[in-house]
């Protein structure tokens, strides 16, 4: 099986035996309607309402424009370059040793990796001191902690297919370990840490949740300013603006990034298999030990203060947060307009659509592209798109697109399961396209000569593979809808909000009991979300065992 | 000089190095034969500092470097499949081992071409390593590991995977340098008629014990 994991089969578009017209334009028309209405006729409103040559000259030639852009910048620069510095060492560890807890140390990161942006700035509110709390070094700490996945698993990757002979190559050349560091092993994995690095960067440079909860004035990256600007200042234009002048930054960094890759390529033979070896001279030990207790004590308190946070209310210690979830009384007689306890119904509804919409456009989109050759690739890079572009673009640009009469679509309260779902598409596909591309054409040449339709023997050998993929996808699906800010945060009406916003609205009730109910809140999103995404992985292990 | 006395590993408990000793003297090429599984390429580990001994010393030169990290040893160690930095080129990669030792430059550039002289690629200093042949590995391999002049160099089969003809052209070469060079050599192979060629002195792993010290 040298064919490509995401090619699709020949045999189903050009033999004789290829499916009927009827059927391929069935599977392809769903999903591509789905992505066009939504997704661009969305991102052509938004061009078309910042290409103006009013609303371009007003936002770049305002400085604030420049002075958000450039704190942007630099704060993603700098998360980039801690994030890498900081998880060399964790990296390192868990491609070079084996230890026991070597596994869980990596899945607790990935489960990082998975969390909601919120519960990330609020776990990293609960743990830092009050003069830290909104600061640009919270901001960063955030970012380091929930990137540092990317080093770990794409570094890692390629360190532990790293051949020990090079290194040990340069040291019989007289090289000490810190030239072996600097001559061999970092040129090698240059590579790997300017993909991780590339990665990050874009996380970093759209970061929306953790700013908005760590953020203020001065600190506002791009993605809060667009926010900000359509939904709080009525700037519709300047935020249009802004969100091209993201594309454009983020299209820059990324092309950037191949370019150089590409310009560094070494072919490097790497092993086949990871070569781990346990510690065994006592300096291995005590770094092994060290680094990765330290790595789980960084990732483990900041998780940890949220929880306890979430038991301190204003008289001390108590369950009060969670008891009494749904009392949102600030003064006697005034409420806070959003309920807890409603909060969590909203978001459970609006997952349960998303992940049902996702699962049978990412479904049908799946096959589609596996089975209708030009037209198929075609859709696979239409549903990739929104992977690649931000949230908040995604959010802000059905607003502005279907908020006309006399289909006055904001009000309906489908618009965030759409918008989730939209996101949610492009996972879906993914893991179900790898298995559909591991089918064997022979069972369905077998079919045939048994006397079976194309139809028929499409039916009988490819669908019965899909329900595996499709369980993982929704699983995915239902936690990227339940986490998900950026979009909700310009599609969800008053009284209809997720458990995002409500989170958000708490935390900022500095010394209440409300604020307690936001890290409870926090806290329940943070384990449905790492349940889900455990699920969906325990299901596609089991799927790999023969 | 190098003289390896009474040396002990154990894997798991298992010795794979029982109390073996070895001598080769000042400018000797001497030959390692051995079923694979008999501890010859770990006997080349243990000289070059690669492999923690559990008993036993090896001196160079009379210096006892038993504790002493790989990297201050100078021993040069061409590997089976060679281990060529794919980041550098030729020339990079002969120049490794002299940057190391700080050699200024002009004289460090002469000394590759000298090296690549030796081996037969005269003017192969600008190739990419993926562009070179089996057997041109080999030669920039064995050019990297002699060019800082180490006191010893340890050769790890290192013309196994190479095609028969190649084999037996590359083994007259590899003799005719290593005499060029004069470098006291330790070679490990699985074929007599390569270490024949080759060595001055052949032994068989098996029957290296206490005896063999000289």
């Amino acid at each position: 099986m040298d064919r490509r994991l995401d090619e699709g089969d020949a045999a189903l578009t050009t033999s004789p035996n290829r499916l009927p017209r009827w059927l391929l334009v069935a599977l392809v028309a769903p999903p591509g309607l789905f992505a066009l209405v939504f997704y661009a006729a969305p991102v052509l409103t938004l061009l078309a309402r910042a290409l103006t040559p009013g609303a371009l000259a007003d936002t770049l030639g305002d400085s604030d424009t420049w002075r958000v852009v450039w704190f942007t910048t630099w704060q993603a620069v700098l998360s980039t370059v801690l994030t890498i510095v900081v998880g060399l060492a964790p990296a390192y560890v868990c491609a070079r040793y084996r230890f026991a807890g070597r596994r869980l140390l990596v899945g607790l990161l990935t489960g990082v990796f998975v969390l909601p942006t919120v519960v990330m700035g609020a776990a990293m509110l609960a743990v830092l001191p009050d003069s830290m709390e909104r600061t640009v070094w919270a901001i960063l700490a955030a970012h380091v902690l929930f990137n540092l996945a990317v080093v770990v698993r794409v570094v890692g990757a390629v360190w532990e297919h790293l051949p020990r002979e090079l290194e040990h190559a340069a040291a019989t050349l007289g090289a000490s370990r810190r030239q072996v560091a600097r001559h061999v092993t970092l040129p090698l994995l240059r590579p790997a840490i300017g993909a991780a690095g590339a990665i990050v960067f874009v996380f970093t440079f759209t970061s929306f949740g953790v700013v908005r909860i760590l953020g203020g004035s001065g600190r506002t990256t791009v993605e809060v300013e667009v926010w900000r600007q359509a939904t709080q200042l009525d700037g519709i234009d300047v935020a249009a603006v802004l969100t091209v002048v993201q594309l454009l930054l983020v299209g820059g960094a990324v092309a950037w990034s191949l370019w150089i890759q590409r310009r560094h390529r070494t072919t490097l033979a790497l092993l086949t298999s990871a070569d781990r070896q346990r510690p065994r001279t006592a300096r291995q030990r005590v770094l092994v030990a060290a680094t990765a207790a330290a790595t789980a004590l960084v990732v483990l308190i900041p998780l940890g203060a949220m929880f306890a946070r979430s038991l301190r209310t204003p008289d001390g210690y108590s369950l009060a947060a969670w008891t009494d979830m749904g009392e949102t009384e600030i003064r006697p007689g005034v409420r806070l307009g959003l309920d807890p306890t409603e909060a969590m119904l909203n978001s459970l509804r609006a997952a349960g659509l998303a992940t049902l919409l996702a699962v049978v456009i990412g479904g049908l989109a799946a096959l589609a592209i596996h089975s209708a050759g030009r037209h198929g690739r075609l859709l696979d890079a239409g549903l990739m798109l929104p992977l690649g572009t931000s949230a908040v673009t995604i959010g802000f640009g059905m607003l502005i697109t279907f908020d006309v009469d006399p289909i006055d679509w904001r009000a309906s309260p489908l618009l965030v399961p759409i918008g989730h779902a939209l996101i949610a598409v492009p996972f879906v596909v993914r893991t179900t396209l790898g298995v559909l591309a591991a089918i064997d054409p022979r069972l369905r040449e077998a079919a045939a000569t048994l006397g079976a339709t194309p139809t028929r023997a499409w039916a009988a050998v490819t669908l019965p593979t899909l329900w595996r993929p499709l369980a993982v996808g929704a699983g995915l699906a239902g936690a990227i809808s339940l986490g998900e800010f950026g979009a909700t945060s310009f599609l969800s009406r008053r009284d209809t909000e997720t458990m995002p916003l409500a989170i958000e609205q708490l935390l900022g009730r500095t010394g209440s009991v409300l604020q307690a109910q936001g890290y409870a809140l926090a806290v329940i999103l943070a384990a449905t979300t790492v349940a889900l995404v455990v699920l969906g992985e325990l299901v596609r292990d089991r799927a790999r065992r023969p | 000089m190098l003289d390896v006395r009474d040396v002990t590993v154990r894997f798991d408990g298992a010795a794979v190095l029982d109390d073996v000793s070895l001598h080769v003297a000042d400018g000797e090429i001497v030959g390692l034969l051995g079923p694979s599984g008999s501890g010859k390429s770990t006997l080349l580990r243990v000289v070059a500092g690669l492999q923690v001994v559990d008993a036993g010393t090896v001196a160079l030169d009379g210096h006892d470097v038993t504790p002493m990290p790989t990297h201050r040893r100078s021993v040069g160690l061409v590997f089976q499949d060679a281990q060529l930095f794919p980041h550098r080129d030729v020339a990079g990669n002969i120049a490794f081992g002299l940057q190391m030792a700080r050699w200024p430059s002009p004289r460090s550039d002469a000394r590759v071409t000298e090296m690549l002289g030796l081996v037969g690629l005269a003017g192969f200093e600008r190739r990419a390593i993926a562009t070179l042949s089996g057997g041109e590995r080999t030669r920039v391999a064995l050019a990297r590991s002699l060019a800082p002049s180490p006191a010893v160099l340890l050769l790890d089969e290192p013309l196994t995977g190479l095609d028969r003809a190649l084999r037996d052209r590359l083994a007259d070469e590899l003799s005719t340098i290593l005499r060029a060079a004069g470098t006291t050599s330790l070679m490990v192979t699985h074929d007599p008629a390569e270490a024949e060629t080759i060595c001055d002195r052949v032994i068989e792993m098996g029957t290296l014990g206490r005896d063999d010290a000289e």
